[in-house]
C-alpha cells in the first residue's frame, strides 16, 4: 500500500510545483498520472522515491515514511521502487543482461556492485525475466543494437528483478512507435497483476490512459484534480484538467 | 591484434552448451581493442617512467624550488625591468597576430574545405586535399616558423606565414567535418532546382553550417593565441612571447614572468568569453 | 511581403556588414603588425622553392637517421606517459567536479576554475618554469606536457561525463545502487570508449606540442631539430621533419582506426 500524504515542493519561493497532493494506491493497481506538461508530473513521480526531494508532506510506503529515512534507509527503499524511463537510461555499451543485473545493485555489497559480481541465481533470475519480457536470445547484445520498444522492455525487465513493490514510469511510450507502445503497455499492466505491485506511469495519451489504467489521477498546476477509477471518468472533468474539450484525443 | 580476434571467435563456439554459467558478455572486437589500448598505454607509461632521464635532479630541492618560483610568479607578479605599457604593446601584438592568422586561416581554409568535402565534390580532389592538409597539420607549427624565418628573416612575417599554415590545415579539416554533416537533401533540393555549384555553397551550405564553423574559429582563435606565444618564445617571433623568453631564461626574473602569465591568462579569458557570447547570438537566430 | 523582402535585404546588407568588419580587421592587423602581404605572399612560392633545394635529405643525411629515430621515439614515449598520467589524474578530478557525479557546487566549480586556469597557462611559461628547477632533463618535458593536458583533459572529460552518464546514473540512483557502484557499473563503462578517443587526440597533439617543449627545455626531437638548424645542417633538420611527419600521421591513422572499432 502507497500512500501519499499532503506533499508540497517548490523549486523557488513563490514557484509552487506541487501543493497538498495526498493520494493512496492498493497493490496490483495499475494507475495512470494525467495533466498538461509541466503541470508537474515528474515531479510526483521523483519525489516518490526521493529523486527529487520535496519540501513536506508524507510519503509511506507499507507504513514506513521514505521521506524521514537516512541515506543508507533511503537506498533500502529505492530498491523496492523500480523505475522505467522516457529515453530508457540503460548503459548502451553494456549487454541486455548487464543492464538488467543493474537492478540488483541496491541489494550488494558496494564492492560486490563494483567490480560487477552476481550470484549465478540472479543471473539464472535476469534470464527468466528477460524471457518474460521476449528478450531472452537478445541477452548478450548490446543494448546500443535494440530497438526503442526493446530497449524498454530491458528497462521493465531491470526494474522486476529489484522485485519491487512499486514501478514508477516516467513517460514510459513518449518516445516509442504506437505498435511497440502497446507491448508496453500491456506488459506492465500484466506484470503489475501478475507480482501484485503497484505500478504508477505519467502518461500523455488519455486514450491509452483509460485503456490500461484502473485508476486515473489528474493533476493541474501542481494540483490534483481528480482521483477516480478509470471507467468513472468523464468528458466533463477531462475538460476541466486541460482546460478544453478533449473529445478527439478519447478516440 | 589479429590474435585477440582470433580468440574471440574460439570462445563463441561453446557458448550454447553452457548452461549451468550464465557468461555475461561476449569478447566483441570493441571490448577486446578497448582492453588491448588500455593495457598498451599502461606498459608504456610504466616502461617511460622508469627510464626517464632525470638528469641527475634532486627532487626534493627542485620541487621546493619550483614552490619558490611558483610563490614568485603567481603571488608577488610584477613589472620587472619592463614597463607595464610595454608588455601591453606586445601583448597587443601577439593578439593581433592570433586574429590575422586566424582571419586568413578561416577565409582558405573555407574554400579548401569545400573542395575537400565528400559530399561535395569529387573523390580524387578530396583525397589530395585532405592527405595534403594532413601533411601540413603533421608538422608543428613552431617549425613552420623557423622555416619561413630563414627566407623571410626572423619577424612578423614568418610569424604570420608559420601560424597561418597551421591553421588553415586545422580549419579545413574542421570546416569539412562540419560540411560532411549536412543532410544530404538540403544539398539536394537545391541541385533540382538547378542552382550552380556556388549557389548552392552560399545558399545551403554556409548557412546550415554558420554555427559550427564560428565555434570551430573561435576555437582556433584561442589555439592561435597560444600558439603566437610560443612561437614567440621559441623562435624569437616578437610579442608577449619574447618578453616571457627574456624574464624567464635570461633574466630569471620571475616577477616578471609571474605578470606576463596573469595578462596572457587575462586575454584567453577574454577570447573564451567572446566566443560564447558570439555562439549565443547565432545559436539564437 | 515587403516585410519578407526587408528582411532578406537587411540580411544582406548585415552579411556584407560582417565582411567589411572583418576585411578592415584584417587590413589593421597588417598595418599594425608591419606585414607586408605582397611580401607574405611570395615568400610561399620561395619557401617551398627554397625547402625543396635545401631541406631535401641528401644520402649523407642519413647518417643522422638513427640518433633522429632514437630521440623521436623518446618524445613520442614522453608525450605518451605525459597523456596517460594525466588522464588517471583528470578522470579523478572530472568525477568530482562535473554536474552529475560532483560533490558539491563548491567543488564543481572550485574544478572548472583550476581545470581552466592550468589550461590558459601558456605551456612556454609552464616549460621556462620548470626548466628553472628541474634543469634540461626530459622530466621537465614530461611535467610541461603533463601539466598542459590535465586542463584540457579535465574540461574534456567533465563534458563527456556530463553528456552521456547523466541518464544512466538517475536510473542506477533509482534502483538504491550506492556511488561508487555507479561509476563502476555506469558512468566508467559508458564513458570509457569517449575517454580513449580523447586521450588518443592528446597524444597525437602532445607529440607535436613536444617539439615545441623540447626546443625550449633541450630535451627529445625539439632539440636535435634546433641544433640542426640552428648549425645549419638543413638536410639533417629537413629528415627531423620528415620523420615527424612520418610518425604523427601514423599516430593520426592509428587511433582513427581505434576509434572506429571501439565507438
Amino acid at each position: 500500500m502507497l500512500e501519499v500524504k499532503n506533499l508540497e515542493k517548490s523549486y523557488q519561493k513563490d514557484k509552487t510545483a506541487l501543493k497538498d497532493i495526498s493520494f493512496s494506491i492498493e497493490p496490483g493497481k495499475f494507475v495512470a498520472i494525467i495533466g498538461p506538461s509541466g503541470a508537474g508530473k515528474t515531479t510526483i513521480l521523483r519525489s516518490l522515491n526521493q529523486l527529487i526531494k520535496d519540501d513536506s508532506g508524507q510519503i509511506l510506503l507499507d507504513n514506513q515514511d521514505l521521506r524521514t529515512a537516512n541515506k543508507a534507509e533511503l537506498r533500502k527503499h529505492r530498491r523496492q521502487i523500480g523505475m522505467i524511463f522516457q529515453n530508457y537510461n540503460l548503459v548502451e555499451r553494456l549487454t541486455v543482461i548487464e543492464n538488467v543485473l543493474h537492478g540488483r545493485l541496491g541489494y550488494k555489497s558496494t564492492l560486490a556492485g563494483v567490480f560487477g559480481r552476481y550470484t549465478e541465481d540472479e543471473k539464472k533470475e535476469a534470464m527468466v525475466l528477460l524471457d518474460k519480457v521476449g528478450l531472452k536470445e537478445f541477452a548478450l547484445q548490446r543494448c546500443s543494437e535494440l530497438s526503442g520498444g526493446q530497449k524498454q522492455r530491458v528497462g521493465i525487465a531491470r526494474s522486476l528483478i529489484q522485485h519491487p513493490k512499486v514501478i514508477l514510469c516516467d513517460e514510459p511510450i513518449a518516445s516509442l512507435d504506437p505498435i511497440s507502445a502497446q507491448t508496453v503497455m500491456q506488459l506492465l499492466k500484466e506484470l503489475t497483476e501478475e507480482f501484485n505491485i503497484i505500478c504508477i506511469a505519467n502518461l500523455h495519451q488519455i486514450n491509452i490512459a483509460k485503456k490500461y489504467a484502473d485508476q486515473i489521477i489528474g493533476i493541474r498546476k501542481g494540483e490534483l484534480v481528480f482521483d477516480e477509477p478509470a471507467a468513472d471518468l468523464s468528458e466533463a472533468t477531462l475538460a476541466e484538467l486541460y482546460d478544453q474539450p478533449v473529445t478527439k484525443e478519447l478516440k | 591484434m589479429i590474435s585477440n580476434s582470433n580468440e574471440t571467435v574460439f570462445q563463441r563456439q561453446p557458448e550454447a552448451p553452457q548452461s549451468e554459467k550464465i557468461i555475461l558478455h561476449k569478447n566483441s572486437l570493441s571490448r577486446v581493442m578497448i582492453g588491448f589500448v588500455l593495457m598498451g598505454l599502461a606498459v608504456i607509461t610504466v616502461f617511460t617512467l622508469l627510464h626517464l632521464d632525470s638528469a641527475n635532479v634532486q627532487l626534493g630541492e627542485a620541487f621546493h624550488s619550483l614552490r619558490e618560483t611558483l610563490t614568485q610568479i603567481f603571488i608577488h607578479p610584477n613589472v620587472g625591468s619592463d614597463s607595464f605599457s610595454m608588455l601591453l604593446s606586445a601583448l597587443g601584438i601577439s593578439l593581433l597576430l592570433a586574429i590575422i592568422t586566424t582571419i586568413i586561416g578561416a577565409v582558405i581554409g573555407f574554400f579548401l574545405a569545400i573542395m575537400a568535402s565528400r559530399n561535395l565534390t569529387n573523390r580524387y580532389l578530396s583525397a589530395g586535399i585532405r592527405v595534403f592538409m594532413a601533411v601540413v597539420r603533421a608538422i608543428p607549427t613552431i617549425i613552420w616558423v623557423l622555416i619561413f624565418s630563414i627566407v623571410c628573416g626572423l619577424g612578423t612575417t614568418a610569424a604570420v606565414l608559420g601560424l597561418s599554415f597551421h591553421s588553415v590545415a586545422y580549419l579545413t579539416k574542421a570546416y569539412s567535418e562540419s560540411i560532411e554533416e549536412i543532410d544530404q537533401s538540403t544539398i539536394e533540393a537545391l541541385k533540382v532546382t538547378g542552382s550552380k555549384f556556388w549557389v548552392i555553397v552560399f545558399q545551403a551550405i554556409w548557412p546550415t553550417t554558420m554555427a559550427s564553423l564560428i565555434s570551430w574559429t573561435f576555437i582556433r582563435l584561442e589555439i592561435n593565441f597560444a600558439n603566437a606565444v610560443a612561437v614567440g618564445a621559441a623562435a624569437g617571433a616578437g610579442g608577449i612571447g619574447y618578453q616571457l623568453f627574456v624574464a624567464g631564461n635570461m633574466s630569471f626574473d620571475f616577477h616578471e614572468v609571474g605578470m606576463i602569465v596573469y595578462m596572457v591568462i587575462a586575454v584567453t579569458f577574454l577570447l573564451e568569453f567572446v566566443a560564447v557570447k558570439l555562439r549565443r547570438v547565432y545559436l539564437a537566430k | 511581403m515587403t516585410g519578407s523582402i526587408k528582411y532578406l535585404s537587411q540580411k544582406h546588407w548585415r552579411q556584407t556588414g560582417v565582411i567589411a568588419l572583418v576585411g578592415a580587421i584584417y587590413l589593421i592587423c597588417s598595418w599594425i603588425l608591419q606585414y607586408n602581404n605582397l611580401a607574405g605572399i611570395t615568400a610561399v612560392p620561395k619557401a617551398f622553392a627554397w625547402l625543396g633545394t635545401n631541406f631535401m635529405p641528401t644520402a649523407d643525411s642519413m647518417s643522422h637517421v638513427p640518433q633522429i629515430w632514437t630521440k623521436l621515439m623518446q618524445t613520442v614515449l614522453l608525450a605518451i606517459a605525459s597523456t596517460v598520467v594525466a588522464a588517471v589524474i583528470a578522470i579523478f578530478v572530472a568525477l568530482l567536479g562535473s554536474k552529475v557525479t560532483g560533490f558539491n557546487w563548491v567543488v564543481q566549480t572550485a574544478t572548472r576554475g583550476i581545470a581552466s586556469f592550468f589550461r590558459n597557462i601558456p605551456l612556454v611559461a609552464w616549460a621556462m618554469i620548470l626548466l628553472f628547477s628541474f634543469k634540461q632533463s626530459d622530466f621537465t618535458g614530461f611535467l610541461a606536457l603533463l601539466l598542459m593536458s590535465v586542463g584540457y583533459l579535465i574540461r574534456a572529460f567533465m563534458e563527456i561525463i556530463e553528456d552521456e552518464a547523466s541518464e544512466t546514473t538517475l536510473a542506477l540512483k533509482a534502483t538504491g545502487a550506492s556511488y561508487f557502484q555507479i561509476i563502476f557499473q555506469a558512468v566508467l563503462p559508458q564513458i570509457l570508449p569517449s575517454l580513449i578517443s580523447w586521450v588518443l587526440y592528446m597524444i597525437e597533439n602532445n607529440v607535436r606540442d613536444a617539439t615545441l617543449v623540447g626546443i625550449l627545455t633541450g630535451t627529445g626531437i625539439g632539440f636535435i631539430f634546433d641544433l640542426y638548424y640552428k648549425s645549419f645542417r638543413f638536410d639533417a633538420a629537413g629528415m627531423t621533419v620528415l620523420a615527424i611527419i612520418l610518425v604523427v600521421i601514423i599516430l593520426e591513422v592509428l587511433s582513427n582506426q581505434i576509434r572506429k572499432v571501439i565507438l
